[in-house]
C-alpha cells in the first residue's frame, strides 16, 4: 500500500514538471499557432544555467536565485528566438515552422556541449528539502512533494493571468482569433513576444527546478519535448487545463506503466495518445483549430515530364549506368547511399506533396524495413534476397496499422502523431533487448555473395531505389494519383464527388511506407547493420530536409534533395565536430531563404509572363 | 435632386448629397482587391463625411465585405488609397488602422467564444478620443440593454442577436470615429433587427459615423442617409436614400434577387 501511494506520489512530482514544460508549449502554440520543437532546449538550458549559477552564488538564496535566474534567461532567450526566428515563420506552412525550430534544437544541443562539455552535471539540492519524509512508512524525498504542489499552483497563477489580467485575456482572444484581435487595435507583435517570453521562463524554470533531482545532460531536452508533445497533444494544443489533466494522466501512466511493462512505457504513453487521438481529434479539452480565412494562390500542379525532360532522364541514367567503369569504390559507395536516400526522400514526398500527409516520423518505415531485413537474418538465418523482399512488406505493414490512425487527422496533429509512432518504433527496437540486441543493434547484414563487389550493391540499389521511385512517379499520375491529389486539395467536394478521400490516402500512406522500408533494407545490407538510431527523429528530420532542400511540389526534388543533403552531410562530418550546429543553422537558414526548396528556386527563376509576377509581388 | 440613370449599366450613376469631396473622414480611391489570383474589387471610390450614416448595398457576392475588409487592412492584396481622418492607411496593418479610430464589425461577428461579455469588450478597449463619442461597458448596455444581463456569460452561449450586439458594443469599446458595419440585420429576428436600427440611429445621434453594408433595402432605408450600390467588386451606384426609393429601375437592377 505504501509502495503504491509512494509511487502515486512521484507520479505527481513527475506531472508537475511535465506541466510546467507542457503549458509553457501550449501557450505558445494557442498564440503563434508554432508548434515549437525547440522548447525542450529550453528546458535544457534552464537545468544547465541553473546549474552554473548555484555553482557561484551560495547559501539558501543562491539555489533558488539560481532557479528564478535560469528562467529568466529562458525566457529572454525565447524573446530573442521570437524576434529573429519565430517573427519570420508565422506565415510559413506548420512543417517549416517545425523544421526550422528543429534546427534551433540542433544549435542549442551543440552550443550546450561546447559550454557544458559532455558529461552530466549533478547540481546540488535545494537546501531544506535535501531529506526524506515518511509516508505509510515510506521515504519520499521532501524536494518532491514541493514539485507536487508546483503544479496546480502554477496553474492557479495561470488562471489568474489569464482572467483577471488584460494581458491575459487578449492571449485568449488572440488564441481564438488572431486576426479579428488584431482588427480591434492589439498589437500582435508585442503579445507574441510575451508570450514567447512567459512559455520559455516556463519550461526554463521546470529544467532549472529538475537539477536536484536528475544531473543535467544534453538528452533532456528532446526527452522532455517528445513528452510535452504527447501531453499538449493529449490535453487539447492551446488549453493549460487540458495540459494539467493530461500531465496528470501521464505522470501516473509513467509511475505505474513501470511496475507493469518496464521495457514499454514509452509504447503505453504513445498508445494512450493516439488511443485519445482517435476519440478525440483534437485532444481532452482542445477545439478544431480554425481554418486560415486568408485566400492562398493554389499551388502550381505537378506536371508530366516533357521531352526535354525525358531526355536528360535518360542521359542521366546513361551517365549513372557507365560510372562503375570510371570512379573508384568510395564514390560507388556514397552514390549507393544516395540511391537509397533518394527512395527515402521519394517516399516521404509521396506522402507529403500528392498525398498532403506531413509525416515527422518517416524514420519509421525506414527503420521497419531495415529491421524487417536484419531480423529475418538474425533470427531465421535469411539471406539479402528474403531480406530485401521483407523490407518493404515490413514497413507497409506497419504503415498500414499506423497509416488507420494518422489519415483521421491533419496538420499538426498528424505530424506529432507520426512521430509518436515512430517513436514507439524506435523505443520497440531500443528496448526489446532479447530481440532487436537493443543498442547494440545487428551486426553481419551483409549482401549475398553474387552483390558483394561495391559496384555489384550499386547496381542493385540503382535498379531497386530507381526502380521504386519510378513507381511512385507513376502511381502520382495515374487515376489513383489525381484522385489523391483531388482529395488533398478539396476533400469535401472529392468526398461529394465520391472519391473515398480518407482511403485514398490511407493506400497511400501505405505505399509511401513500403517504399520507405525498402529504403532502408537497402541501407541496411549496404552497412552491415541495423541500430536503433536509424528510426530517431533526426532520420526523420533528415528526409524532411532532403524533401524540402528539393522542393515539395516538384518530383525532382526529393532525388536532387538527397544528394545534396547526402554530399554536405558527408563533408560536415569530416571537417568539423559540430556538424549539428552547421545542420542547424543550415536547416534554418533553407527554411527562411528557399521557402519552396532548392528545386523550387530555380523554377521560379524561368522566365515567366509579366503580369504573374506583379501578382506575386503583391501578394508578399 | 434626381439621381439619372442614364442606360449604362456598367457606367458608375451618380446621384448629389454630401460627403462627396475633401473634408470627408474617409475616402477610398481606386480601390482594389484579390483573393489569391482572383480580382474581387476593382476600382472602388468611396467618400464618406463626418456624421454621415451610408449604405453600402449589393446582392449577395458583390464584394461588400471584402470592400470593408481591405478598408480596415484585413485583406492582404490590395492597392489603392484608403486615407481616413487625413491619414493615408493604405499601407498599415489592422490594429493600426483600428487605433486610428476605424472601427469593424465583421459580419460573421466573430465574438470570442471562450471569453465572457465582459472579456470581449475588453478585448475592443481602447483610450478615449478626440472628437469621438466615449464608451464604457455600462454605456453600451444602456444602447443594448440585452447584454447587461449576461456580462459573465461566455461569448459561445449567446443567440445570434445577442452575439451582433456584442460584435458592434466590443468594436465601440474603441471609442471609434467610424464603424464598418457589415451586414447588421443578417439573420436576425425582426423584433431584434428593429432594435439594431434603433441602436444605429442613437449612433449616429451620438455623431458616429457609420457605413453599413446591407442587402435588406429596407433596413438600409430605415437608418441611412446615402447609399451606395456595388456590384461585381466595383460601385455602380451613388445616392441619396430619397433618390434611390424613387428610382425603381436601379432598384430592380441591382437589388433584387
Ligand atoms: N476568402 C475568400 N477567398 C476567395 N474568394 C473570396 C473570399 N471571400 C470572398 N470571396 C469572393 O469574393 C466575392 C465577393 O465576396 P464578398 O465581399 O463576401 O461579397 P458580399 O459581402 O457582397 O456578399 C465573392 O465572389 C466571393 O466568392
Ligand atoms: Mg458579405
Amino acid at each position: 500500500m505504501g509502495f503504491l501511494v509512494a509511487q502515486f506520489l512521484s507520479g505527481l512530482a513527475h506531472a508537475s514538471s511535465l506541466f510546467l514544460v507542457a503549458a509553457g508549449l501550449s501557450i505558445i502554440f494557442g498564440v503563434t499557432r508554432i508548434v515549437n520543437f525547440a522548447h525542450g532546449s529550453f528546458y535544457m538550458l534552464g537545468a544547465f544555467v541553473a546549474y552554473s549559477l548555484a555553482d557561484r552564488l551560495s547559501g539558501a538564496l543562491g539555489f533558488w536565485g539560481a532557479v528564478a535566474g535560469a528562467a529568466v534567461f529562458a525566457g529572454l532567450l525565447g524573446v530573442a528566438v521570437e524576434v529573429l526566428l519565430l517573427r519570420r515563420l508565422y506565415r510559413s506552412p506548420e512543417l517549416f515552422q517545425l523544421l526550422a525550430t528543429f534546427g534551433l534544437v540542433l544549435v542549442v544541443q551543440d552550443l550546450a556541449l561546447a559550454i557544458w562539455g559532455p558529461e552530466d552535471l549533478l547540481g546540488p539540492r535545494a537546501p531544506g528539502l535535501e531529506g526524506i519524509v515518511r509516508i505509510l512508512g515510506r521515504p519520499f524525498p521532501q524536494y518532491d512533494l514541493l514539485l507536487i504542489a508546483l503544479g496546480p499552483a502554477v496553474l492557479g497563477l495561470l488562471w489568474l493571468l489569464f482572467h483577471r489580467t488584460r494581458w491575459g485575456i487578449l492571449v485568449r482572444a488572440a488564441t481564438e482569433d488572431r486576426e479579428m484581435t488584431g482588427a480591434l487595435g492589439v498589437k500582435q507583435t508585442r503579445l507574441f513576444t510575451s508570450v514567447l517570453f512567459l512559455g520559455t521562463a516556463l519550461a526554463g524554470l521546470a529544467g532549472a527546478l529538475q537539477v536536484p533531482r536528475e544531473a543535467a545532460n544534453l538528452q533532456m531536452d528532446i526527452n522532455i519535448v517528445v513528452e510535452a508533445f504527447v501531453v499538449v497533444v493529449i490535453g487539447g494544443m492551446g488549453s493549460v487545463a487540458g495540459a494539467f489533466l493530461a500531465s496528470l494522466l501521464i505522470g501516473q501512466l509513467q509511475a505505474f506503466g513501470i511496475l507493469i511493462f518496464p521495457q514499454v512505457t514509452l509504447v503505453l504513453v504513445f498508445l494512450v495518445m493516439a488511443l485519445v487521438l482517435v476519440v478525440r481529434p483534437y485532444g481532452l479539452l482542445g477545439r478544431p483549430q480554425a481554418v486560415p480565412r486568408a485566400g492562398h494562390a493554389p499551388e502550381t500542379p505537378i506536371a508530366p515530364a516533357s521531352q526535354g525532360a525525358r531526355i536528360a532522364w535518360a542521359a542521366a541514367l546513361a551517365v549513372l549506368l557507365a560510372l562503375p567503369l570510371a570512379v573508384g569504390d568510395y564514390a560507388l559507395v556514397v552514390l549507393t547511399e544516395v540511391f537509397v536516400l533518394a527512395l527515402f526522400a521519394s517516399s516521404l514526398h509521396f506522402a507529403m506533396g500528392p498525398g498532403g500527409m506531413v509525416s515527422f516520423g518517416h524514420a519509421a518505415y525506414f527503420g521497419l524495413g531495415a529491421y524487417g531485413a536484419g531480423l529475418l537474418m538474425k533470427h531465421l538465418g535469411a539471406g539479402m534476397v528474403p531480406g530485401l523482399i521483407a523490407a518493404p512488406l515490413a514497413a507497409g505493414l506497419g504503415a498500414l496499422v499506423f497509416g488507420w490512425f494518422c489519415v483521421r487527422l491533419s496538420g499538426v496533429y498528424l505530424a506529432m502523431l507520426t512521430l509518436a509512432f515512430a517513436q514507439i518504433v524506435w523505443s520497440v527496437a531500443f528496448q526489446w533487448y532479447s530481440v532487436t540486441g537493443g543498442d547494440n543493434g545487428i551486426l553481419g547484414v551483409w549482401p549475398a555473395a553474387w552483390a558483394a563487389p561495391k559496384w555489384a550493391f550499386y547496381y542493385l540499389s540503382l535498379v531497386l531505389a530507381g526502380g521504386g521511385i519510378y513507381l511512385l512517379r507513376r502511381v502520382i499520375f495515374s487515376p489513383f494519383g489525381y484522385a489523391l491529389r483531388a482529395g488533398r486539395d478539396s476533400p469535401l467536394r472529392s468526398d461529394a464527388i465520391g472519391i473515398p478521400v480518407k482511403r485514398h490516402q490511407w493506400a497511400a500512406f501505405t505505399l509511401s511506407g513500403a517504399a520507405a522500408g525498402l529504403a532502408g533494407g537497402l541501407y541496411a545490407y549496404s552497412k552491415g547493420s541495423v541500430f536503433p538510431n536509424l528510426i530517431s527523429i533526426s532520420t526523420s528530420v533528415d528526409a524532411l530536409v532532403m524533401v524540402l532542400l528539393g522542393g515539395v511540389q516538384t518530383l525532382t526534388g526529393p532525388i536532387v534533395g538527397a544528394a545534396v543533403f547526402h554530399g554536405l552531410e558527408t563533408e560536415m562530418v569530416r571537417h568539423t565536430d559540430y556538424w549539428r550546429l552547421l545542420l542547424g543553422v543550415a536547416i534554418i537558414a533553407m527554411v527562411l531563404v528557399f521557402p519552396q526548396g532548392v528545386v523550387g528556386a530555380l523554377e521560379r527563376l524561368r522566365p515567366r509572363r509579366p503580369g504573374q509576377a506583379r501578382e506575386e509581388a503583391v501578394a508578399r | 435632386m434626381t439621381a439619372a440613370m442614364t442606360g449604362h449599366r456598367t457606367a458608375t450613376v451618380t446621384g448629389t448629397g454630401p460627403g462627396t469631396g475633401a473634408g470627408a473622414l474617409l475616402e477610398v480611391s481606386e480601390l482594389d482587391a484579390w483573393y489569391g489570383r482572383a480580382r474581387i474589387l476593382n476600382q472602388v471610390d468611396l467618400a464618406v463625411a463626418r456624421g454621415e450614416v451610408v449604405a453600402l448595398l449589393g446582392r449577395n457576392g458583390a464584394g461588400k465585405s471584402t470592400t470593408f475588409r481591405a478598408i480596415a487592412g484585413l485583406v492582404e492584396q490590395r492597392s489603392g488609397r484608403v486615407s481616413f481622418a487625413g491619414t493615408d492607411v493604405s499601407r498599415r496593418a489592422s490594429y493600426e488602422i483600428a487605433r486610428l479610430g476605424l472601427g469593424y464589425v465583421p459580419e460573421d461577428r466573430r465574438i470570442f467564444t471562450d471569453l465572457t461579455v465582459m472579456e470581449n469588450l475588453e478585448v475592443g478597449r481602447q483610450a478615449p478620443r478626440n472628437g469621438a463619442p466615449s464608451w464604457t461597458p455600462e454605456r453600451l448596455f444602456t444602447l443594448f440593454p440585452n447584454l447587461a444581463e449576461m456580462r459573465n456569460r461566455p461569448g459561445g452561449r449567446m443567440s445570434g442577436g445577442e452575439q451582433q450586439m456584442l460584435t458592434i458594443a466590443r468594436t465601440l469599446m474603441g471609442n471609434p470615429l467610424l464603424i464598418l458595419l457589415d451586414e447588421p440585420s443578417e439573420g436576425l429576428a425582426p423584433r431584434i433587427v428593429e432594435m439594431m436600427a434603433n441602436a444605429i440611429l442613437e449612433l449616429k445621434k451620438e455623431g458616429l459615423t457609420v457605413v453599413l453594408s446591407e442587402q435588406n433595402l429596407h433596413f438600409a432605408a430605415l437608418v441611412s442617409d446615402r447609399a451606395v450600390i456595388i456590384e461585381t467588386g466595383a460601385i455602380r451606384y451613388r445616392g441619396t436614400m430619397a433618390e434611390l426609393a424613387a428610382d425603381e429601375e436601379v432598384r430592380r437592377a441591382y437589388l433584387t434577387m
